[in-house]
């Protein structure tokens, strides 16, 4: 069984009920061509880093699923590359340690971990405890030596 | 003889002193890099948004390449950008 996971980006400017149309016509693809969806992740609307194709933002819905084989990837992707309401897509093959992780995230056991700096980053808490009086000292030195 | 208690210093006597760099993903036993976590990797970029080399962060190689790939990844998916100015 391996696991994969897709993301892709849909065009912000298409109504509710069409956006839900796509995420439901991969699903099925998916499924048609022989995989289990594992769980869809609706990240929603995002400010993208950079303009791709003159917009500025966009829907991002995250797919992680498992089939037999690999032989499904390419007809799937051949579909979202027709697809013109697809801004940009990515399949990642994820091994044990990311199977781990996500199911980790699904279950709620990582947790953020507010930073010094206002920033607010994510530290998987999953095996020990982070001591929180590492981490800013880390950074700091790297303020330091980038300056 | 003066004891321990009687000498002060003006500075810490540990000033100079090298501290230890280590691998955060070895030391917490992290062993998978989300790219869809923009606000993670971004310690690991300069104000330009470019990635900082190992010298710098302390990673070890094999997690060096994993960030690296992760950072790579999200850049294709507009999660972090390429080339920026005002990234922190």
């Amino acid at each position: 069984m391996r696991h994969y996971e897709l993301t892709f980006i849909i065009d912000p400017v298409l109504s509710n009920e069409e956006i839900q149309t796509i995420r439901q016509t991969y699903e099925d693809q998916i499924k048609k061509l022989g995989g289990t969806i594992v769980h869809v992740d609706d990240m929603g609307l995002r400010q993208l880093a950079y303009p791709i194709n003159k917009r500025n933002s966009g829907i991002y819905y995250s797919i992680e699923f498992k089939a037999e084989n690999g032989e499904l990837i390419a007809p799937l992707e051949l579909a979202l590359r027709r697809d013109e309401r697809i801004m940009r897509f990515l399949t990642v093959a994820l091994d044990k340690f990311g199977v781990k992780y996500n199911e980790d995230k699904r279950n709620g056991l990582i947790k953020k971990v507010q930073r010094l700096k206002k920033k607010a980053v994510k530290a998987p808490e999953v095996l020990a405890e982070v001591p929180e009086e590492i981490i800013p000292e880390v950074i700091e030195e790297i303020a330091e030596e980038e300056e | 003889m003066a004891t321990q208690e009687d000498i002060k210093f003006l500075s810490n006597p540990n000033i100079g002193k090298l501290r230890k760099k280590y691998c955060r993903f070895k030391k917490f036993g992290i062993r998978h890099i989300d790219y869809k976590d923009p606000d993670f990797l971004a310690q690991f970029l300069n104000e330009q948004g470019k990635i900082l080399p190992r010298r710098i962060t302390g990673n070890s190689l094999k997690y060096q390449r994993k960030v690296a790939d992760a950072i790579k990844r999200a850049r294709h998916l507009a999660l972090l950008p390429f080339v920026t100015d005002l990234l922190k």
